[in-house]
């Protein structure tokens, strides 16, 4: 016993010592190998048992089992300093930026579109399209606007040489959808428009929603529900409305669409020009001659009608001042509406 | 349409301030779009008179004046303006006035004398133009009284406006009456009374177009003196109106046209010859307008003409050769009525907008084309003098407008708008319109006064009622709409997905006009006709598009000209294709690649700088057809496009259909459009990307094998044709083709190249064994040695 401590004491020293899993093991091999140091003396207990007495037997196998856990011990924090050695030369600045493409993104005007259809698909309204080139019939005729009609001096009409026109107003998909249709009948109709006009609130093209619904007993009454839950819901907050009379030729009663400011609650600011109010759609019940044009008898079915700017509309929620930039298509402009739109 | 708030209260007791007065008439369809005061601010500015003018010592162009504002010793004024002279009584700026453009008058030097105010023109005052002379008043006006009490300059004008169906609201009549409505109260107004007519005489006037001029009011009035001033009341009134003084002659019956709404004409009697007639203009026949312009007239125009031709163009514009001027001193006065249906549009197409032709296009009331006159004569006499004879008035009385009843429904009000108003309502808010009532069983028969020209049916009445009540009055409600189902075809590609494909791929979505600049669609399509505008915004902007790569890289070219090097734009929009006489609207998606592959980013090597090609882009427009459900419909063909490299150019096809294109810019327009990097193209007709619903396909559960192959081919051969021959030669077993490699090099002969190919192979109810694959090999391998004349590299 006494001439084991220290031995042990050694082969744990020469442990401490070791830096690395080779050394570990020739230490291993040194003490505990088939010719290791405290095993040639263990293999010859049983003559010891029978000169010295359990004893030293008992003494070295206690040896043997300290310098084993030593071994494991040191081989375990070995191991964990390579790993943190690892882990530490394999640090990143996780603030670098990541790679691949970046990604685009929808026009502010697609975005408010489809935001749109999508409010009135849920109201039950189907979404209808028409033609952009249109002849004088559908875009001023069916809709009571005869030649030499004053209104006629409020659309600044492009031409072709045969007559036709790009049309001013979505309007004429209106007539189309009832004239194929018929009633009942509830659809928007959202696309783009033409007049011949530039400044910063007006662009030769834009994009007009057109809402029409015909059905038995459809009344003003309806026509207001609709539009203010309509401004509601793309907006998403509680706006007050207000309809003031108006005129257009295919309509009757008319009217304009003021919805309290959407910047300042009607307080009045510079968007709403001070009057806390902002004109963002024109409406009225279908004029019985634009009925009876699309073949809908108006004795039975009344119907109202609604337009809107859609421009308007994105510039509003998403924001943008000058009509013009929303087609110039510069990529830092379009870029900062990206996102995941409903 | 301008309505000073005092001249209104002349016709109409105003229960209302000037801003409640406007909300109340927004809201009854009369939009407010300002209201101002009738002169900008200032003050300090009073009457006084000139006593005297000397010259000033120093300076010839200026006058020294002696100028009293009441009983006190007189100012030193030191005045430039030409018609300062002793005894006019004038503006005066005190000295501590301010102007409208900010500036305080002070006492000062000028030219070594002391000018102790300023005599104000009509310019420094903000009431009017006229800047050459100091304002001029009337003897009778109050020696010191502040000029924005003499002018009543605070008082407010609403500038309202008058939608198109309304002629009989452009006057401070019309509005009256609407306030009348509105308010509950009457419509009074001015007495009009008949001036004294001291003789009897008549000028001759013929109706030859009654239909269009049923009623012809007219009045010879003698010995006038227009050069006398118009008082400043009345021009003020005609200013505040939005009208300059003229004339006497000219301001009264510009006065009556605000005030009444009835258009009037002075002719030079003098220079009248024989007697008026009525009629269509013979085409092309010629009329120079009182502004000086010649105009040329269609046969549907109405002349007013003497026995030497056209003096008028009916309802729009007088002649010049008949018109007054500061020497006149016989006139006829003309107050008629010409039909809306024969004064609509004529203006427009002469490039005229007149305030007569405006309120003829939209309807005068034809009752009170003598009242006009009478009205005209009170004004005038007095400041011009002369004698009137009597008014004498010509007309076709079977051509005139007659007022039918129109019934109204009790039971279709309350249906159209959803709310229901009593019998009280609706009769009070017909009658204060002036509009004649009678009840019946089922509802009303209404008939309207002859000024209306707007009320022709029920749904008109419905309106008429609806807005004077008030649309706050009718409450929201939710229709009852049975939930039907619509059809939603699968087919058709849901936009906002095929839209994801190409954002999600780094194009920014874009939106161009669709007419496009001629000159570089002509470059870019030299042979597809497009479609012009016959009025084009501008000559950039002319033609309709036939593709939406003009306006795609005009938008990249203006992106690349702001410094965005890397260029990913797409857009959904209609190309216009003639085709006959009609014009084919195809909805079309495309998109523009230019400049470095990818974003600049660290670590990704120095391919990143490369510049986008066809095969990058081809991967997007992959990306699109992989939405199909049915790549395996879609081919690439090399063809020729006038815009694309001919060597870097593909057709799209679709079960052997055209649906678009692919191709790098042609290097002569990368040259001319001055593009940096080459923008690569693509274009698909949406209808393309209809979606296949594909056949369902049992997923293996047994291993797959690959076999890499190394073909050398000719040039000439195409993978797709590589693919096709494989294909055939493993029939059924091959489940996917990958080409990992293309080379061409030293290692190989001239023309030829090296294609990678990656086989895997599957079968649905086996594992396949080597001899499988081995024998597969070897029937690919003398299948290309045989067809394409390949060889294998080991
Ligand atoms: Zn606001």
């Amino acid at each position: 016993m006494s001439e084991l401590t220290p031995l042990t004491g050694e082969a744990l020293a020469e442990i401490a010592a070791c830096a690395d899993l080779a050394a570990l093991d020739a230490v291993r091999v040194r003490w505990l190998g088939k010719k290791g140091r405290i095993t040639e003396q263990l293999k010859h207990s049983g003559k010891r048992v029978a000169s010295e007495g359990t004893e030293t037997v008992v003494a070295l196998q206690a040896a043997r089992q300290a310098i084993e856990g030593a071994l494991a011990e040191r081989r375990a924090a070995i191991g964990a300093a390579a790993l943190a050695r690892e882990i530490e030369a394999g640090r990143l600045d996780v603030t670098l930026p990541g790679r691949g493409e970046e990604p685009g993104g929808l026009h502010p005007v697609t975005l408010a579109r489809l935001r749109i259809e999508t409010l009135f698909r849920r109201a039950g309204f189907d979404v209808a399209s028409g033609p952009e080139i249109e002849d004088d019939f559908h875009n001023f005729g069916a809709l009571n606007i005869p030649a030499n009609h004053p209104a006629r001096a409020m659309h600044d009409t492009f031409y072709f040489a045969d007559g036709r026109l790009l049309r001013t107003h979505t309007s004429p998909v209106q007539i189309r959808a009832l004239r194929e249709r018929g009633a009942p009948l509830a659809v928007i109709a959202p696309g783009r428009v033409y007049r011949c006009d530039s400044d910063i609130t007006h662009s030769p093209m834009f994009h007009q929603l057109e809402g029409l619904a015909v059905g038995e007993g459809v009344s003003f009454a309806n026509m207001k529900a609709v539009l203010h839950g309509f401004m509601e819901a793309f907006f998403e907050r509680d706006l007050a409305m207000r309809l003031r009379p108006s005129y257009f030729p295919f309509t009757e009663p008319s009217a304009e669409v003021d919805m309290s400011c959407v910047f300042c609650q009607g307080q009045g600011c510079r968007v709403c020009k001070h009057s806390g109010w902002l004109e963002l759609a024109g409406c009225g019940m279908v004029h019985p001659h634009v009925l009876e044009a699309c073949g809908v008898d108006p004795e039975r079915y009344t119907g109202y009608a609604f337009g809107a700017g859609i421009d308007r509309l994105a510039m509003l929620r998403y924001g943008g001042n000058d009509l013009r930039l929303f087609f110039e298509n510069d990529q830092r402009f379009l870029r900062q509406f990206r996102a995941f739109r409903a | 349409m301008k309505i000073p708030v005092g001249w209104l209260s002349e016709w109409v007791r105003v229960p209302w301030s000037a801003s409640q007065l406007g909300s109340r008439l927004t809201l009854a369809g009369f939009e407010l779009e300002s209201l101002t005061a009738a002169a900008p601010a200032f003050s300090g500015v009073v009457v006084a008179r000139i006593e005297g003018a000397d010259p000033h010592p120093q300076a010839h162009s200026l006058r020294v004046c002696r100028v009293s504002t009441g009983p006190g010793p007189p100012l030193t004024i030191v005045c430039g303006a030409a018609n300062a002279r002793s005894g006019l009584k004038s503006a005066l700026a005190l000295a501590g006035a301010r102007l409208p453009d900010g500036r305080t008058i002070q006492t000062a030097m000028l030219r070594g004398v002391e000018s102790q105010g300023m005599l104000a023109s009509a310019k420094e005052l903000g009431l009017g133009d006229a800047a050459s002379g100091i304002l001029e008043f009337p003897q009778d006006a109050p020696l010191g009284e502040d000029l924005r009490e003499y002018l009543r300059l605070d008082e407010p004008v609403l500038d309202i406006n008058v939608t198109p169906n309304r002629g009989d609201a452009m006057s401070v009549l019309g509005i009256a009456r609407e306030v009348a409505a509105l308010g509950a109260t009457v419509v009074s107004g001015p007495a009009i009374t008949s001036a004294a007519v001291l003789r009897r005489e008549r000028f001759p006037v013929r109706l030859d177009a009654p239909a269009g001029c049923p009623r012809f009011a007219a009045c010879i009035v003698r010995g006038i003196d227009n050069t006398r001033q118009t008082p400043p009341w009345l021009r003020e009134r005609l200013r505040r109106g939005g009208l300059r003084a003229i004339s006497p002659v000219v301001d009264v019956t510009n006065y009556v046209m605000l005030e009444l709404g009835q258009p009037m004409h002075a002719y030079d009697l003098g220079k009248l010859r024989g007697g008026i007639v009525v009629r269509l203009a013979q085409t092309d026949e010629r009329l120079m307008l009182l502004d000086g312009r010649t105009v040329s007239c269609a046969p549907d125009m109405l002349l007013i003409t003497d026995d030497d031709g056209a003096v008028g163009l009916a309802g729009i514009m007088g002649g010049e050769r008949t018109a007054v001027s500061p020497s006149t001193v016989d006139i006829l006065l003309e107050s008629a009525w010409f039909a809306p249906e024969a004064v609509l549009g004529r203006a427009r197409r002469l490039g005229l907008t007149t305030d007569a032709a405006q309120r003829f296009e939209r309807g005068v009331d034809p009752t009170q084309q003598e009242r006009a006159i009478e009205r005209a004569l009170a004004l005038l006499l007095p400041i011009t003098g002369g004698t009137s004879a009597g008014v004498d008035v010509t007309a076709a009385a079977a051509q005139l407008p007659r007022r039918e009843s129109v019934t109204l429904r009790r039971a279709r009000l309350q249906r159209l708008l959803g709310a229901e108003f009593s019998a009280a309502q609706v009769e009070a808010a017909l009658r204060g319109l002036q509009m004649s009532v009678a009840p019946t069983d089922e509802g009303w028969q209404v008939t309207a006064p002859a000024w209306r020209f707007d009320i022709a049916i029920e749904a008109d009445l419905i309106e008429e009622v609806a807005r004077i009540v008030g649309f706050e009055a009718i409450s929201e409600r939710h229709a009852q709409a049975p939930q039907r189902f619509r059809p939603l075809s699968e087919a058709t590609p849901a936009e906002s997905a095929v839209l994801a494909a190409l954002t999600g791929r780094g194009y920014q979505e874009a939106i161009t006009y669709a007419f496009v600049d001629p000159a570089l669609q002509q470059a870019l399509f030299p042979q597809t006709p497009a479609l012009e505008l016959a009025n084009p915004i501008s000559a950039e902007l002319a033609v309709m598009r036939v593709s939406l790569w003009p306006g795609l890289l005009q938008a990249a070219r203006e992106n690349q000209r702001r410094q965005q090097v890397r260029i990913r734009l797409c857009e959904r929009g209609t190309r216009f294709i003639a085709q006959g006489t009609d014009t084919l609207e195809i909805d079309t998606l495309a998109g523009a690649a230019a400049g470095p592959r990818t974003p600049e980013q660290w670590g990704a090597g120095a391919s990143q700088a490369d510049a986008v090609d066809y095969f990058d882009v081809k991967g997007d427009v992959e990306a699109l057809i992989a939405g199909t459900g049915a790549a395996e419909s879609f081919r690439f063909e090399a063809a020729a496009h006038p815009a694309l490299h001919p060597g870097r150019a593909a057709r799209v096809l679709r079960r052997g259909e055209a649906v678009g294109w692919l191709g790098e810019l042609h290097p002569r327009l990368v040259k001319q459009l001055d593009f940096t990097y080459p923008p690569v193209l693509f274009e698909l007709d949406v209808a393309g990307l209809a979606v296949s619903r594909a056949a369902y396909r049992e997923v293996s559960r047994f291993p797959q094998v690959r076999r890499d192959l190394a073909v050398v081919v000719d040039e000439a051969v195409t993978l797709s044709s590589l693919a096709e021959r494989v294909t055939l030669a493993t029939s059924s077993l091959l489940r996917e083709l990958r080409v990992f490699d293309v080379y061409r090099g030293p290692a190989l002969e001239q023309g030829r190249k090296s294609i990678a190919l990656g086989l895997i192979f599957q079968d649905i109810s086996r594992t396949l064994t080597d001899d499988d694959v081995e024998r597969l090999m070897a029937s690919v391998i003398a299948d290309l040695r045989e067809n394409l004349n390949a060889r294998i590299r080991e």
